[in-house]
């Protein structure tokens, strides 16, 4: 965490920026979509702390109106039980009537108290000038122009030596300027010009800087965070450049005295001339609880347990009726531990009751940087804080790579385009038409199957070979390849009774016209498609040495067992298998029936899907809806091919035991996890930590672009433009977007995650305690978490640091046998308000 | 046949008022209706059209009703139909159609989906008005319903600052395109000593070129007027960066009007009005130059934009560019060949904009990356800098065009006080008082209280149009305005007392709701200055709406017989009073803008008052 001084007389520039650059958006260039939580920057605070010091910082709502919790309450979405226990737990049993009228009928005065803005305003307030106005559309454009991936046709000139100095260049070899006085011309020329001469100029007092730099940047926090993050990771672009933060400052600096100076001339003075009071310039001030403020956090946790209480009341329910069952399994299928899977494996264990699930983070342990054939790039197949040393390549990949010629550029050109409207542009109305009756795959579409070649080769074994350049080695060693196995198997319990297939299913996602496509993508695979690290998982269980090595370190996996690797499409629900090559003739028949049952489950999961979607009748014949589906995720016109991870809002780390038997709308992420081999909490260590940057990060995202949609989402995406290839924006002239679009986050219900973990919550303890990054996430309450002792069958909370006994509130939980026509008469939302959108969110039944 | 034109009108205008009077919840029901209509009339031009090109091939004329009638002036409707509609018209309801159908699904859920259908049918009625229009006053009555749907439909997303911004930006320039117009209808009615159809104008092509010999400057300034207003609403250099700004709203709506349909009418403004244009010496050289000049920078442009939507904005008017060329050399058939690609190609790369991401950066995975092959000079610099910046066309035209006024207009404050608004209304009886006394009234002095009346006029818009405070205030001074327009032309030349109570009930409705509006919001909201957005619309939606019919009213919108009474108004005034014709031209300019002005200010814009999210003002 960053100090925020307590008295910034003392200007320091470096703490200024590095400040600047904590609270900024992180997000990184479309392309590598990484969930994360959007106010990481108040995460060193306890939640409910952290997110009201970013509303009375920056003007963030992060807690939905008063009167929408009220609304909830009404509609029985907040149950009346819950509330009242909450407040019991806060106030105590003596303070429950005083509160509970509190809570339901005291009005509340919302004032905007940010602070941002205040300091800069004041050039309006003075001198009458929108300087946003007149500084933003060239600062814009220059940076765009200069981040630009490959929109634009001629590249930004002096590209190498950093963006200042290619401004500088720039300015020093052309007729004309970005300025339009003398005087930032000269400034910017000149070699000593600092920060702090500019800042000079314009503020004056060296107290105010801290502050006008926070209004300055925080105007346009879209396009200041992706500079900030471009320094730090310059990874993330293709087309490297060097960028800081400082640079761009400079220059937004240079262009607001020449808008000064353009209107102005020489009659302008710095703001401290305007300012008779030096008080109150510290844009953070600290947080202190008000009354408004704790009823806000009584609504939120009511609205939150009346959901969680549902849940552990079904499963605890559930629980107290699982048997092990030690019947041979027909097969197991490994899974990401995504909540967009969890019906899916719902599904394919009602069709073959046989069969047996898992799940694991989606890179399945096996952290690389994947090239594929011809590829110029590496891409990064792990989630994004690791940094990989291994490189697997491909090869043999046969399939040709298609072009669409519509995409041409040179049908921006001044004669080309115009042949090209004559001919190919008549043509595209074809195009169009085409696609509006009958969508279909093309090369604009992002195909989530192209990801890696059907048929094509890996360097999985690494024979000696490095990519010296990069410091990376080709391919895994046995011994690696060993440890990957290894600790993916112990950690999903998955050690013994190996079925004789075992499928290792990635998940990726296909859609057409979404610049947001890479979050649907696999997350623990940095936004990508996970069907390479499912090859390379299968490779290395098959390997006969590997599992030699496996068998000496009491890991017996069956000669006839195999593993084989898949990837089951998100938004078209298609799977395909790789490798089918290796089955052997045994298996084959099995491998047959076993694509039936994932078939069947298949059409079942997209029937289920198709009930949040306006376009398909839930109850048409099943394949027409799975095939309607599939269609969805190549039609152009379709803003929500799928919904993501939409209405997230648990994790349960556990064995399917443990949920097998409940309904939860695929809203769980679902992570295989045996307490009875890990009496220590050593394996558990390993599952959990991924748990608060990946999911957490997600919920998080999810929460805050659900609450905050225009502030901290992107909005709506329809009228979003794509920016350089590395963002998108309101129209021209609008600032970077980051954040969630609004088609992605309205199922959501803005509740933090619930970590459920089935294990003794003494040695849950002793794991959070060894480890203190983990403990942070539960500690300061931005995910909360539940044990369920195995030993007693007890639900266990965690709270300030320890684990409580909880009783379940309601206990009355639905039974039912036919899933299907609850989905069928399921309600669908008139409108994207929360009390609407709620509704679409079913509650937990007990499947029987 | 040409009885049946009326259709292709019927059409549309049906559809549009079925589907207001649909909930706003039935989405199904609204999209059916639009995707219903559109493939209705693309049907009937199919038909009608083919019919038409293989069996008759003469041009169609038909007056179709009298409006009204003065001894020197005829408001007729009349409907033409020839290649240039069938081809324009064939094409809008084709993307119109595609659009309806690709923006059900598209602009599902959002707020506003009726809003956005209603706005593209009134749009596409407006469209189809200008492709059918026999003449001036026919044409530009679909001209102003696009103008303004234009503006609705930048400011779709009316909760932001900059959708509203741009809005604003868009439909000034609009408006002056529309005045220049409207000027050219005066200057022809001159011409011809009455009001011409197209088709008269060029059948009897021996009059018409006697005509242009004889008056060599009138007809000279009527091309010009043409030239101007339609390179406007083509963005021609240097009106070409109000297309980027104006792609504010949903994709769909983007792709439709400023991809295709929108910006291609001043291509066809032109053609429609080829014959008479082409006999003025010179007319052809000034539209092959435009052209050249904006297909030469706006290629510059297009080759330096980062963003994709403004790359394919500026990529479509260097193709308009290169249409005008061909219009101006006489490729008629090629221009319509060229017109069609261009739609349909702009329109198919908006809808797939987004797509980019995706196909460029995959194709990128593969490609190394580009290095500049050539060392960068001063001279391909300065076309970088120069491109990036767009040429600094915004900035200009705000610094030449409207700054002046605003400079004038803020001198002039010192006018706005009581004694100035008193002596208004002395003036105003006084004027009435020679109004009814004309013909005793002396020459000299009757002609100078035409300019005064005029001046103050002007003035009264300009002061409303500066007004930072009261709303109120601004709103009646624009009512004034009209007033003092109405009695400088009448006492010009003398009206008929009917017209004038035309002109001054249509006027008093209109300005007594808009009144009613400011004052019922004063009541509720304390937030009705004019120096920032409110957002008001938000939570007074009724009232947003009430205050803007009120606007379309003042402005002379087709739903008030003002619409009739602005022309009207123009034939009164004489072909030599030039200065009348400019106070009383940019008058309508600033009435229009500052009523919009104060409509945005109030109603749209990022809301101060509200609990919920509001965006970023640079979002």
């Amino acid at each position: 965490m960053i100090d925020t001084p307590s008295n910034s007389n003392d200007f320091s520039l470096s703490h200024t920026i590095e400040t600047l650059k904590h609270y900024l958006p992180s997000q990184t260039p479309l392309k590598d979509f990484v969930h994360h939580n959007s106010l990481h920057a108040f995460q060193d605070k306890d939640f409910f702390s952290g997110i009201f010091t970013a509303r009375d910082t920056f003007g963030y709502h992060v807690t939905l109106s008063i009167q929408e919790y009220r609304n909830l309450y009404n509609n029985n979405r907040i149950s009346k039980a819950v509330l009242e226990n909450i407040i019991e737990q806060k106030k105590g049993v003596a303070h429950v009537n005083e509160w509970y009228k509190k809570v339901t009928q005291q009005e509340l005065i919302v004032k905007n108290k940010s602070s941002i803005g205040t300091l800069r305003k004041k050039w309006k307030e003075i001198y009458s000038i929108d300087l946003d106005n007149k500084v933003q559309p060239t600062l814009f454009r220059v940076i765009c122009a200069y981040l630009d991936q490959g929109v634009a046709i001629t590249q930004f000139p002096h590209l190498t030596e950093g963006f200042l100095a290619s401004v500088k260049a720039l300015e020093k070899n052309s007729l004309t300027s970005f300025f339009t006085s003398k005087r930032a011309k000269l400034l910017l020329e000149n070699e000593n010009t600092s920060i702090q001469d500019l800042l000079g100029i314009l503020v004056g007092n060296e107290s105010y800087y801290f502050h006008y730099l926070f209004d300055q940047q925080f105007s346009h926090r879209g396009w200041s965070g992706m500079v900030a993050t471009l320094e730090n990771s310059q990874d993330s672009l293709l087309d490297k450049r060097i960028v800081s933060l400082s640079d761009f400052i400079h220059f937004e600096l240079l262009l607001e005295i020449d808008a000064l100076d353009q209107k102005f001339g020489s009659s302008w003075k710095a703001l401290e001339n305007h300012l008779p009071d030096i008080n109150n310039i510290n844009i953070f001030k600290p947080y202190d609880i008000e009354e408004s403020d704790e009823i806000l956090m009584i609504w939120q946790e009511a609205f939150e347990w009346s959901y969680y209480d549902n849940v552990l009341a079904g499963l605890s329910n559930a629980y107290q009726k699982t048997q092990t069952d030690k019947t041979n399994k027909s097969f197991q299928a490994i899974f990401c531990i995504d909540e967009r899977e969890c019906s899916l494996r719902r599904h394919l264990e009602s069709t073959d009751t046989q069969c047996a699930t898992f799940g694991a983070p989606g890179f399945f342990g096996v952290a690389f940087y994947f090239q594929p054939e011809n590829g110029k790039f590496y891409e990064k197949l792990c989630p994004a804080p690791v940094t990989p040393s291994i490189l697997v390549c491909e090869t043999n990949n046969n399939e040709p790579k298609k072009h669409s010629f519509l995409y041409h550029k040179i049908s921006h050109t001044f004669l080309g385009g115009a042949l090209f409207n004559v001919t190919a542009g008549i043509y595209s109305v074809f195009e169009l038409i085409k696609n509006l009756v009958q969508p279909k795959m093309t090369p604009a579409i992002s195909n989530a199957f192209l990801h890696v070649g059907a048929n094509s080769s890996l360097t999985i074994q690494h024979t000696g070979q490095f990519d010296d350049a990069n410091h990376l080695q080709i391919g895994f060693s046995i011994e690696e390849m060993v440890q990957c196995v290894k600790s993916q198997l112990l950690n999903m319990g998955l050690v013994k009774e190996f079925s004789p297939l075992v499928y290792v299913v990635a998940h990726g996602s296909s859609s057409a016209n979404n610049p947001h496509h890479g979050a649907h993508d696999c997350g623990a695979c940095s936004g990508r498609p996970g069907s390479v690290n499912a090859r390379v998982f299968a490779f290395m269980a098959n390997h006969l040495v590997v599992r030699e090595k496996l068998k000496d370190q009491g890991i017996e996996i069956p000669a006839n067992t195999q593993f084989v690797g898949a990837l089951h499409d998100t938004a078209a629900d298609q799977i395909a298998f790789f490798d089918e090559t290796i089955i052997s003739a045994s298996n084959k028949v099995l491998h047959h029936q076993n694509v039936e049952a994932f078939e069947t489950a298949l059409d079942l999961n997209a029937k289920e899907r198709s009930r949040r979607f306006a376009s398909i009748n839930t109850k048409l014949p099943i394949k027409e809806i799975r095939n309607k589906i599939k269609l969805r995720s190549v039609s152009l016109f379709e803003p929500r091919p799928e919904l993501g991870h939409g209405s997230n809002a648990l994790c349960i780390i556990g064995r399917r035991a443990l949920s097998k038997q409940v309904f939860l709308d695929r809203r769980a992420f679902l992570n295989s996890y045996d307490y009875t081999i890990d009496p220590d909490g050593s394996i558990l260590k390993n599952v959990i930590a991924p748990i608060g940057p990946v999911c957490g990060g997600i919920n998080l995202e999810y929460y805050f672009s659900r609450i905050d949609n225009l502030k901290l989402g992107a909005g709506t995406k329809l009228p979003h433009n794509v920016m350089g290839l590395i963002g998108v924006a309101n129209s021209s002239d609008g600032d970077l977007r980051p954040g969630l679009p609004l088609q992605m986050i309205e199922v959501h219900d803005p509740i933090r995650l619930l970590v459920i973990v089935e294990q003794d919550p003494i040695i849950v303890n002793n794991v959070l305690e060894q480890n203190p990054a983990i403990k942070d996430w539960y500690i300061k309450n931005w995910i909360h978490l539940m044990v369920m002792n195995p030993h007693d069958n007890q639900l266990y909370r965690y709270n300030r640091g320890q684990f409580e006994p909880y009783t379940i509130i309601n206990n009355n939980i639905s039974s039912t046998q036919n899933i299907q026509s609850i989905i069928e008469n399921a309600p669908e939302m008139r409108s994207f308000t929360i009390e609407d959108a709620t509704k679409e969110n079913l509650p937990v039944y007990h499947l029987n | 046949m040409e009885h049946l034109l009326i259709y292709f009108l019927l059409f549309p205008v049906l559809g549009y008022v079925i589907s207001l009077s649909v909930n706003a919840k039935l989405e199904k029901s609204i999209a059916s209706i639009a995707i219903v209509t559109s493939s209705l009339q693309l049907l009937g031009t199919i038909l009608f059209g083919g019919y038409w090109y293989f069996k008759v091939k003469e041009t169609l004329n038909i007056k179709q009703v009298t409006l009204l009638k003065t001894p020197d002036f005829d408001f007729y409707i009349n409907f033409i139909f020839d290649i240039n509609t069938f081809i324009f018209l064939f094409v809008g309801s084709l993307l119109t159609l595609l659009v309806s159908i690709f923006s059900k699904f598209y602009i599902h859920r959002e707020e506003g989906f009726k809003r956005y259908f209603n706005n593209v049918q009134l749009f596409f009625i407006g469209y189809c008005i200008v492709m059918i229009a026999g003449n001036f006053e026919t044409l530009f009555l679909g001209w102003e319903l696009i103008g303004i749907t234009s503006f609705l439909l930048i400011s779709f997303y009316n909760n932001r600052y900059l959708p509203v911004k741009n809005a604003m930006k868009v439909v000034s320039l609009y408006r002056l395109g529309d005045v220049f117009l409207i000027l050219s209808m005066w200057l022809s009615h001159h011409l011809w000593h009455g009001n011409i159809s197209f088709y008269d104008a060029s059948t009897n092509i021996n009059q018409t070129v006697s005509l242009i010999k004889a008056h060599p400057y009138l007809s000279f300034s009527i091309a010009i007027c043409i030239i101007i207003g339609a390179s406007i609403k083509s963005a021609m250099f240097p009106f070409s960066s109000w297309v980027a700004r104006a792609m504010e709203g949903p994709s769909s709506s983007s792709a439709i009007f400023y991809g295709s349909l929108s910006i291609h009418l001043g291509v066809f403004l032109l053609l429609r009005t080829y014959d008479f244009w082409s006999q003025v010496p010179y007319a052809n050289y000034i539209i092959i130059i435009l052209g050249i000049i904006t297909s030469f920078i706006c290629g510059a442009i297009t080759k330096s934009q980062a963003t994709v939507k403004t790359q394919i904005a500026y990529a479509s008017i260097t193709q308009i560019g290169l249409i005008f060329i061909e219009i101006g050399l006489g490729f008629k058939t090629l221009a319509l060949l060229h017109f069609v690609g261009n739609s349909f190609f702009r329109t198919y790369q908006i809808l797939v904009s987004p797509s980019v991401m995706h196909y460029l950066i995959h194709n990128q995975l593969f490609a190394a990356v580009k290095t500049n092959k050539k060392r960068p000079n001063i001279i391909s610099n300065t076309i970088q800098m120069l491109s990036i910046k767009e040429f600094n066309m915004d900035t200009t035209l705000f610094k030449y065009l409207w700054q002046p006024f605003k400079i004038i207009g803020s001198k002039l404050s010192f006018l706005n006080n009581k004694w100035f608004y008193r002596s208004n209304i002395l003036l105003l009886i006084l004027g009435t008082y020679l109004d009814i006394n004309t013909f005793n009234s002396h020459e000299l002095l009757l002609e100078t209280f035409v300019y005064v009346f005029a001046s103050i006029a002007l003035i009264l818009l300009l002061l409303s149009f500066n007004e930072r405070l009261s709303s109120k205030q601004a709103w009646v001074n624009v009512f004034l305005g009209h007033l003092f327009i109405m009695m400088s032309v009448s006492l010009n030349s003398h009206i008929q007392l009917k017209y004038l109570l035309l002109y001054l009930i249509s006027i008093s409705v209109f300005g007594f709701l808009g009144l009613l509006a400011i004052t019922l919001l004063e009541k509720n909201t304390s937030k009705t200055s004019l120096d920032q957005y409110h957002g008001n619309g938000k939570n007074h939606p009724k009232l947003s709406l009430l205050f803007l019919i009120a606007c379309m009213g003042l402005i002379g919108f087709p739903i008030s017989p003002l619409y009739i009474g602005i022309d009207l108004l123009l034939t009164y005034i004489e072909k030599h009073q030039f200065y009348i014709m400019g106070l009383v031209a940019l008058s309508l300019i600033f009435i229009e803008i500052s009523l919009l002005r104060i409509y945005t200010r109030l109603f749209c814009g990022i809301p101060v008052t509200t609990s919920e999210p509001t965006a970023f003002k640079s979002s």
